[in-house]
């Protein structure tokens, strides 16, 4: 007997039409549909079940059909001034924030996605819904497989349903810009700073918190430089590269700090104090140490012995 | 405890209490282990082994094979492979604080203790990170960052002993994890030896390292992946301003209810921290930190941060609190009330000791909104197996965490801790809850996982501890129940056919 809650069955209904059997896979709102490569020809192609299916102000958490886009997720929960750490992108649903795995530009204050995600409802590779994680914002209840599901392009399990862990919304929130600072200076002196974006010349800075301590963060920003108030951030370059905060933070300067060499003429937004960098051109190849390869495998080919879940996407190629 | 399990414990904990001399079979073992690691480094006397053969839990019935100290990560390498050679499980072991038995050696495996691997190897403050060998204390840890103005955020009760690799494989907590996040969201990379002695990073520095997130996976795995010997942790900027409140009510569910409403109203204090009565009086006997003994039940509330936020916080707190039926708030003044204020928070263990010889530390998590109904419960188990629990708890998680003291001595006692630990886990599942938040299940808790966990849920956690080790070789009989656990069953049979009759 299991005592935890019971399966939904609308995932019981999702679950039929993956089936035990043949190559499937779950589309999204399409909007990353590159990473780790394209999902192969003949492929078929699900949607997974929309909707809010439970939302608790008072335990700081939701819980979410993975057809749910973030937009509508989070104006369901703006009406109790909460959110979740998920990026918003037009048409992006929350399986597919989860399952890709990208962060929003505001890590640095709301945390990654990955810790985001409390319990996991997914159809496994033989057609059975299996549910990682606990309904409680805390658990150690056996193996993480929620920390592992996320970033894992659906290769490992078509996720149904997510709770997810809510926070609240600052009351006070506001972008900034300022030219030819230092902004790890930013990083290091403005604790309300939920984000940091630099191009190289010009910082780009949210400020979130109580109003009190944004205002004194402002007066921060002002000695360090002339600030200007804008609406938000800058427009984003294309490909996304995996740096190291410090080879963010030296990213352009052609001296090889960043990762695979110089990195001078390429147009750039970086992510200070996290490392994620928005280029013009797609990050060379990063070598995958044999060992961590080997586990990759091991780890799809026990999950999913016979590759149908999402055949053709690999995390190990996501740049 | 099933009765054939607890049968097998039986008889295994009156060998325990009479280890055997090291046996002929184990010469060439350790005579290869010494040859690796040197002879003073490995332990295989009567003495150590009984040592090695349990943690701080209440399960006494593990068996340790020879006791390794490797000092480098070759040679808890060498360690695993030679152990494999001789068809043995390895359990790795930091400073022994786990309560689940995740660290009680089953089947006379090598147990490797990483307690001399306990350099902070450097801080990268370029990167916010502090790489670490696992058997740095935790606090320590902090001490070490104070003067970076930094700190690693994860503080169990435990913390002036457990180690950072005890923390990874339990995913640990603390009180102030309700803001900052447990373990698993501060280790952003592990060197790890697996069970096949080869060595790994996983994670890294980098902002999204490509593949699997094999390292979310490994943290909270139990020794049962692979060992750590070396961690990336991020540092934690101290917080600019600190408050702390002391919150007294009259009754359990209004102390409750201003949980709730404090969370409800968008705060996120970095603790929230609930003690009842018959604790209070405990701890006021021991540690005489001020708590009002007329009290049914109090919070202890703090919230950090940069100065504005937490002024506002705190008098939102405070107002809340009232408007909940508190009878009195206390402000911590100064530095030094404050830390009078946690010494008695951190003292109630201690503090137990002084009622009854022994104590089970329970660790189950129910929903916020939850609390007081499952804590009228643990009452009415207690009461009915005549046992005195005293509730400290992570209120702001929803982590309960009953105690229930105890004198062994007395006949028939472990039988009732037992049903009544049971019942207060029934309890907790009843309502939505988990079986451990902080504790992790280790043999403690493995046969209940069926109890939470459906037939397909367990096989995938079984396939996750199988890609990082086929063979079951790194601490077999933890955490998954026999039944999706087959191989683990083998090994241990091969090592002592009585073990599991």
């Amino acid at each position: 007997m299991t005592t935890v809650g019971t399966i939904d069955p609308v995932l019981t209904d999702f679950a039929t039409e993956v089936g035990p059997e043949g190559p499937v896979g779950v589309r999204g709102g399409g909007t990353r549909r590159h990473v780790g490569g394209e999902v192969a020809p003949g492929t078929r192609e699900l949607r997974a079940p929309a909707g809010v299916v439970a939302f608790e102000p008072a335990e700081m958490t939701v819980r979410v059909r993975a057809g749910t886009t973030v937009a509508e997720l989070h104006e369901a929960l703006a009406a109790s001034g909460q959110r979740t750490a998920l990026p918003e992108r037009p048409g992006g649903t929350v399986g597919g924030a989860l399952m890709v795995g990208e962060s929003a530009i505001t890590r640095l204050g709301l945390g990654p996605v990955r810790d985001a995600l409390l319990q996991a409802r997914y159809v496994c590779a033989d057609g059975r819904v299996a549910t990682g994680g606990a309904g409680t914002v805390k658990n150690v209840s056996g193996f993480d497989l929620c920390r592992l599901l996320v970033g894992s392009l659906g290769t490992l399990g078509l996720l149904g349903e997510a709770l997810l862990r809510t926070v609240p919304i600052p009351e006070s929130e506001a972008w900034f810009r300022l030219e030819a600072v230092d902004p790890r200076q930013v990083w290091q002196r403005c604790r309300t700073a939920n984000s940091i974006l630099w191009d190289g010349g010009a910082t780009w800075v949210l400020l979130s918190g109580y109003a009190a301590d944004t205002a004194a963060d402002r007066a921060i920003l002002g000695e360090l430089g002339e600030v200007a108030d804008v609406e938000g951030p800058p427009a984003l370059p294309p490909h996304r590269w995996s740096c190291t905060p410090a080879e963010a933070a030296a990213f352009g300067s052609g001296n090889g700090a960043a990762p695979n060499g110089a990195t001078a003429g390429i147009d750039f937004v970086a992510e200070i104090g996290v490392g994620v960098v928005h280029a013009s051109e797609p990050q060379p190849h990063r070598p995958v140490a044999p060992g961590v390869a080997e586990l990759n495998r091991r780890m799809k080919e026990r999950f999913d012995p016979t590759g149908r879940l999402n055949p053709g996407r690999d995390p190990l190629r996501r740049n | 405890m099933s009765p054939l399990l607890a049968a097998a414990a039986r008889r295994l904990g009156r060998r325990a209490h009479r280890p055997e001399p090291e046996g002929e079979a184990d010469a060439a073992l350790v005579a290869e282990l010494r040859a690796a690691v040197g002879a003073e480094r490995v332990r295989a006397d009567a003495a150590a082994r009984y040592l090695a053969s349990r943690d701080a839990s209440i399960y006494s019935e593990g068996t340790a094979g020879p006791l390794c100290f490797p000092v480098t990560t070759e040679q808890v390498s060498a360690c695993v492979r030679i152990a494999a050679d001789h068809g043995r499980a390895v359990v790795p072991r930091g400073a022994g604080t786990g309560l689940s038995g995740g660290a009680a050696p089953l089947g006379r495996p090598v147990v490797l203790s990483l307690t001399r691997m306990n350099e902070l190897l450097s801080v990268d403050l370029d990167n916010g990170v502090a790489w670490v060998q696992p058997g740095m204390v935790n606090l320590e840890l902090s001490r070490r960052l104070a003067p970076y103005g930094m700190h690693y955020a994860p503080d169990p009760s435990s913390q002036q002993a457990c180690t950072i690799g005890g923390n990874v494989a339990t995913n640990s907590g603390g009180p102030h994890c309700l803001a900052y996040g447990v373990t698993s969201a501060h280790v952003v990379a592990l060197e790890v030896v697996l069970s096949d002695a080869s060595v790994v990073t996983l994670g890294g520095l980098d902002a999204e390292p490509a593949g699997y997130d094999l390292r979310g996976a490994f943290v909270g795995s139990e020794g049962m992946c692979g060992i750590a010997t070396g961690a990336a942790v991020r540092l934690t900027p101290n917080p600019a301003a600190v408050s702390t409140m002391l919150m007294a009510y009259n009754d359990v569910s209004s102390g409750a209810a201003t949980v709730g409403a404090i969370i409800a109203d968008g705060i996120v204090p970095a603790a929230l921290e609930m003690l009842d009565r018959r604790c209070i009086s405990a701890i006021e006997d021991f540690a005489k930190a001020g708590y009002p003994r007329d009290a049914a039940a109090v919070l202890l509330v703090e919230v950090d941060g940069p100065p504005g936020g937490v002024a506002a916080s705190a008098e939102r707190v405070a107002r809340i609190a009232t408007a909940n039926g508190a009878v009195s708030v206390r402000v911590a003044a100064d530095d030094a009330e404050r830390a009078r204020l946690w010494k008695g928070r951190k003292s109630a263990f201690g503090a137990v000791a002084n009622i009854l010889p022994d104590y089970y530390l329970h660790d189950t998590v129910v929903p916020r909104s939850r609390l007081v109904e499952v804590l009228e419960q643990v009452y009415e188990i207690a009461d009915r197996y005549e046992l005195t629990a005293l509730n400290v708890f992570h209120a702001g998680d929803g982590n309960l965490h009953p105690i229930l003291a105890f004198d062994a001595r007395v006949p028939g006692t472990m039988e009732r801790v037992h049903a009544a630990g049971r019942e207060i886990i029934e309890a907790s599942l009843a309502v939505g809850g988990a079986l451990s938040g902080e504790h992790g299940i280790g043999v403690e808790k493995r046969d209940y996982m069926e109890r939470m966990f459906s037939d397909a849920d367990l096989d995938q956690q079984s396939r996750l501890r199988a890609a990082f080790d086929p063979h079951c070789r790194l601490n077999p009989g933890k955490v998954l129940p026999s039944a999706h656990s087959c191989a683990d069953i083998g090994l241990l049979r091969a090592a002592d056919g009585k073990i599991w009759g």
